[in-house]
């Protein structure tokens, strides 16, 4: 697909998905609808889809150690040992799943490929997708421990901590009075900086650009939408808080309600959270799963000291050399070919005595 | 399945993780919506400098404003949407109907994990109720 009509049909659908919420709780004040019914039912199929594809994984067979990696592998005493990049022990395993899932080593790795001046090629320095998807994912995260301090109470100490240390600037987001309050929190700024410059990366990037297909841009378009209708909400637009808490809680406890007096563009946020949920299993987003399950990642790289055996491997009915000689000897015999073992008494013995046989 | 029971583990171990905001909770169940209390003043006088509803959602924008203009600008008069012209003052005009802190201010506050930075300066003030 062509990358104009990727992101004319991504973000249309994105539109689409603002759309409906903005019509359903304006228009047609189904609170009930979109506070309630649709969140339970986007978490089900999130927590469902979660599960099956995860079971889906680890169902499919993984008899052999896929030694792709960067390190050199556990060889001769006298070679080197890369034990973290090649690791030959589960500890080894350990440490390398811990840097991949935790500091994105894989895309540290990344390079991009020119050609210099004739037809040499060189391997540039390309580390903008790992500072910024390492910005995204941990801005992400933290936000999301600060939206816990809606499904708890009291508020545990780790959300108030994690609060604090996010909004320890005490500066506004904008330099005009009013806008100074409440005090900007970094990871939601610099989540939508740093999802907007995952989508500018691959919008400049011209390899990137054409292997993006809307499935690229439509998580980008909804992330984009989900953080700035929260930071309209905290900065510009303001909603009441409590009432939104009420909600919220109400979720968290099973206890559903819809207080009245929330703005629309809560439910905008709320919805479009809804359908990320729901996007979630089905789309490259459960990588936040996947990871785990990497081969080249999870595998110590132990193929010269245990042997791996393909255990689907068909029993094929074999028949040897041995016995093929066995049943067709004499007949090869007979025609001249040779054989490797020869019947105990020659041939021609044999003959003499059935020619004797007949004279008898 | 291989190593099936790992991935079963930690299967088990990430949804209950994920699941944390509907971990089962009496406290939390039990958790009301607060409900500021108005003093008698503050029943009194019926409004606020401004109708309850832009109180509700923009009053700490109201409050840096206020700062802003008396701090920076020296401007201490404030006139409301209706044109009553107000002093600009925590201590005069806020606390003067609101002087139960813990149980207005903090009430709400508290219930949002909202921890605002106006008793840096300003003394909070004594609650006899």
């Amino acid at each position: 697909m062509n990358f104009v009509l990727s992101i004319v049909v991504s973000f249309s659908a994105f539109v689409v998905l603002v759309l409906i919420p903005l019509v359903g709780v304006w228009a047609l004040d189904l609170r009930t609808l979109f506070g309630t019914v649709i969140p339970y039912t986007a978490l089900l199929i999130f927590f469902l889809g979660l599960i099956v594809r995860v079971i889906g994984w680890s169902r499919s067979p993984v008899p052999f150690r896929i030694p792709t990696t960067a390190g050199q592998q556990k060889s001769l005493p006298w070679i080197k040992q890369s034990k973290i990049d090649n690791p030959s022990t589960t500890l080894g395993v350990l440490v390398r799943m811990i840097f991949e899932v935790l500091t994105f080593r894989s895309l540290f790795r990344n390079t991009r490929m020119e050609y210099r001046e004739g037809p040499r090629i060189g391997y540039e320095w390309e580390k903008w997708l790992w500072l910024f998807a390492l910005a995204f994912h941990y801005s992400f995260l933290v936000v999301v421990i600060r939206h816990l301090r809606f499904f708890t109470e009291p508020i545990p100490a780790f959300v108030t901590l994690v609060e604090q240390l996010d909004g320890f600037f005490q500066v506004g987001s904008a330099p005009f009075s009013g806008f100074m309050l409440p005090g900007a929190m970094l990871s939601g700024l610099l989540l939508l900086g740093a999802v907007s410059l995952l989508l500018l990366r691959r919008l400049w990037v011209a390899q990137v650009r054409y292997i993006s297909l809307p499935a690229d841009y439509f998580p980008l378009f909804l992330i984009l939408g989900i953080a700035f209708t929260g930071v309209l909400m905290r900065y510009l637009l303001k909603v009441d808080v409590i009432r939104v808490k009420e909600l919220t809680l109400g979720l968290a406890s099973f206890q559903p309600k819809n207080p009245e007096g929330i703005g629309v563009l809560f439910y905008i946020h709320l919805f479009l959270v809804s359908v990320l949920l729901v996007y979630f299993p089905f789309s490259k987003l459960v990588h936040f799963a996947g990871i785990f399950l990497s081969p080249t990642r999870n595998l110590s790289n132990n193929s010269r000291m245990v042997r791996h055996v393909n255990p689907w491997d068909y029993p094929v009915k074999v028949h040897t050399y041995e016995a093929y000689e066995d049943e067709f000897r004499e007949k090869m015999i007979e025609a001249g070919l040779p054989v490797e073992k020869m019947p105990e008494r020659p041939l021609e013995q044999e003959a003499e005595t059935l020619q004797q046989g007949e004279k008898d | 399945m291989y190593d099936g029971w790992k991935i079963l583990v930690g299967l088990i171990i990430g949804v209950i993780l994920l699941a944390y905001p509907f971990w089962p909770d009496a406290e939390k169940w039990a958790a009301k919506t607060p409900e500021p209390e108005l003093t008698a003043k503050a029943q009194e006088a019926k409004v606020c400098v401004e109708p309850k509803s832009y109180i509700r959602t923009q009053h700490m924008k109201l409050l840096d404003q206020w700062r802003d203009s008396v701090v920076r600008d020296g401007i201490r008069q404030y006139e409301n949407s209706t044109g009553k012209v107000y002093d600009i003052s925590l201590q005069n005009t806020c606390i003067e109907c609101h002087s139960n802190k813990t149980k207005f201010c903090d009430q709400c506050h508290t219930y949002a994990g909202v921890d605002p930075f106006c008793w840096d300066c300003h003394i909070e003030p004594e609650e006899n109720m």
